[in-house]
């Protein structure tokens, strides 16, 4: 199992355990997680799963691919250019046994 | 000119953050007409963001929506993508989290079939016998899978891909089938068509036009696709329709075709395509002709009632001409934009129900795009193609990522992209803006596109 904490503005703590593989976006829609959409189904076309990804982790990430790139210009959220990455692109596994997020106001 | 907010871009304004208006301290609403009781016919995708969006717009009457399907309302793109891959039982993913319902106060019925429309009363009639009194209607009822008409279609083995029953029937199966054959090289055949040769099966295509996708696709598009699935390993057979199925014991074996060449099939996917579900207008009296007849407001014939998605038939402003149209895009911007008529937060406050005059300026506008994973195909789609388009390709298709570009009347109407996503968000802030580019520029490698495309235009 892995670890995902979604951190939200007013305080709350979303902490969920999820099967290794599972992407960030698919863990928070699943498990009704506020502000996190995923209105494409997680195929980087919609910029709905926009997370900031806080810095302890940011050196464990895939590399930021063209589709995911052209989408993080247009969140609803102002982008981080080191903390913005779409939730949809990160899966947690062997590699992420746990990674801790922030959760923009504005996704849609 | 219509002030078109199809395309998100960083808000940085701390006035614009949309907080959610908890369930007991929503704004008042100072609107002309607030509505009683909204009842939406259909929980898909764009039932369930036109109910999304009356609760953003402000909205605080009762909702009910009816959904026919016994799931909890999930997305219907991935099961022709992920959902087929191999591994243990998949899961679908959620258009909501469930707890979304009692958070917005929305009565979300599963399984429930509504029976008829009383326009004059203001009900439906469901199968359970109750009728639901409304002051709006919606109907979001989506398409059916057109089914085929040749002997033995109605042999086992032989499956639609729409709904998540069938996608969890055809994840069984890819397990235990050898040869697979698609009817019909559209979207949904050919994305199935990508994931069973993922398995390794072997995958024939059968498609009776001489092009695949050629509904959607200019034949440059379509001619690459053709040679790409190819190279995957499918066996592409253009100018072949389905004539009949062979069978044994009431299980399919093989297809044949109309040219007479028979394919053996363990399994068949038939996507040939959808019919809008329109019964309940037809029997309700409402205008139907491809779809539900609306106007830019997504208002029917009958001023309570508004369509939108897959089953509406529109005034499209980009087309030059109604049309219906099925994807995401188009259910979730028509849903957004029907809530706020309902609602009555657009600039037509004034303007008389089904009248057009006052409607025109501010009517449903939004530009129509999609996309479809084929394998590592990534194709993407701004604006409409229409035949007879001057095409021009950015990049080299031999690389599997380029760009066609389409110009009508001297002026940018539609790019289609394979693997090249900055040319297709280029290319909707261009068709959104109603901007244009010379061909030369679109064909020129060394033109900065990106940068372009994110100018300012000129104020009209």
């Amino acid at each position: 199992m892995a670890k995902i904490s979604f951190h939200h503005s007013d305080g709350n703590v979303d902490v969920l355990d999820v099967d290794p593989g599972t992407s960030l976006m698919r863990a928070a829609v699943t498990n009704g997680v506020d502000g996190i959409v995923g209105e494409c189904g997680g195929q980087a076309m919609c910029a709905t799963c926009h997370v900031y990804v806080r810095p302890e982790y940011l050196d464990r990430l895939p590399e930021i691919s063209d589709d995911e790139e052209e989408m993080l210009e247009c969140t609803a959220g102002p982008r981080d250019e080191t903390r913005s990455r779409l939730g949809c692109q990160i899966t947690v596994g062997e590699d992420l046994e746990q990674i801790e997020v922030d959760v923009p106001d504005d996704q849609i | 000119m219509v002030g078109i907010d199809v395309f998100p871009t960083n808000r940085t304004d701390p006035g614009a953050a949309a907080t959610r208006p908890s369930h007991t301290e929503r704004p008042s609403m100072n609107v002309m007409t607030d509505p009683e009781n909204v009842v939406v016919v259909g929980n898909g995708q764009a039932g369930i963001q036109l109910v999304d969006s009356l609760r953003r717009e402000g909205y605080t009457g009762p909702i009910t929506l009816l959904g026919e399907e016994p799931h909890h309302p999930y997305q219907r793109p991935p099961l022709s993508k992920d959902y087929l891959a191999a591994g243990k039982d998949p899961v679908p993913l959620p258009l909501r989290p469930e707890k979304f319902f009692t958070t917005n106060d929305v009565d979300a019925r599963l399984g429930v079939h509504v029976t008829s429309i009383d326009r004059a009363a203001r009900t439906v009639a469901l199968d359970d016998g109750t009728t639901l009194a409304y002051s709006k209607l919606v109907l979001a009822t989506g398409a059916a899978n057109r089914e085929l008409a040749v002997p033995g279609a109605d042999l086992a083995g032989i499956h639609g891909l729409r709904t998540l029953t069938d996608a969890q029937a055809l994840h069984a199966r890819l397990d235990t089938v050898r040869s697979v054959v698609v009817i019909g090289a559209g979207f949904i055949g050919l994305e199935f068509a990508a994931a069973a040769r993922a398995r390794g099966l072997d995958v024939t295509v059968l498609e009776f036009a001489d092009r695949p996708m050629g509904r959607a696709l200019t034949p440059v598009m379509s001619g690459f696709f053709a040679d790409a699935h190819q190279r995957l390993g499918v066996t592409l057979r253009l100018g072949e329709g389905i004539a009949s199925f062979d069978g044994h014991n009431g299980h399919v074996t093989g297809a044949v075709s109309t040219t007479g060449q028979r394919y053996p099939a363990d399994l068949v996917l038939v996507g040939v395509g959808v019919i809008p579900r329109t019964e309940l207008a037809e029997t309700a009296g409402l205008e139907v002709e491809n779809g539900i007849v609306v106007d830019g407001s997504l208002r029917t014939s009958d001023p309570d009632i508004y369509a939108l998605g897959d089953c509406a038939s529109f005034p499209n402003v980009h087309a030059g001409t109604r049309t219906r149209l099925e994807s995401v895009q188009n259910a979730t911007d028509q849903a957004r934009h029907a809530a706020r008529a309902i609602v009555g937060t657009s600039a037509q406050l004034a303007a008389e129900p089904g009248t057009r005059s006052g409607g025109e300026s501010n009517g449903y506008s939004d530009l129509p795009w999609f996309w479809s994973n084929q394998g590592p195909l990534r194709l993407q789609i701004a604006g409409l193609v229409a035949p007879g388009d001057q095409t021009v390709l950015r990049g080299n298709p031999a690389d599997e990522k380029f760009s066609v570009f389409c110009f009508r009347d001297g002026t940018l109407a539609a790019v289609e992209s394979v693997n090249q996503p900055a040319d297709h968000m280029a290319a909707r802030r261009l068709l959104a803006a109603g901007r244009t580019l010379t061909p030369e520029q679109a064909a020129d490698p060394d033109f900065d596109l990106k940068t372009y495309s994110k100018q300012q235009p000129a104020t009209v």
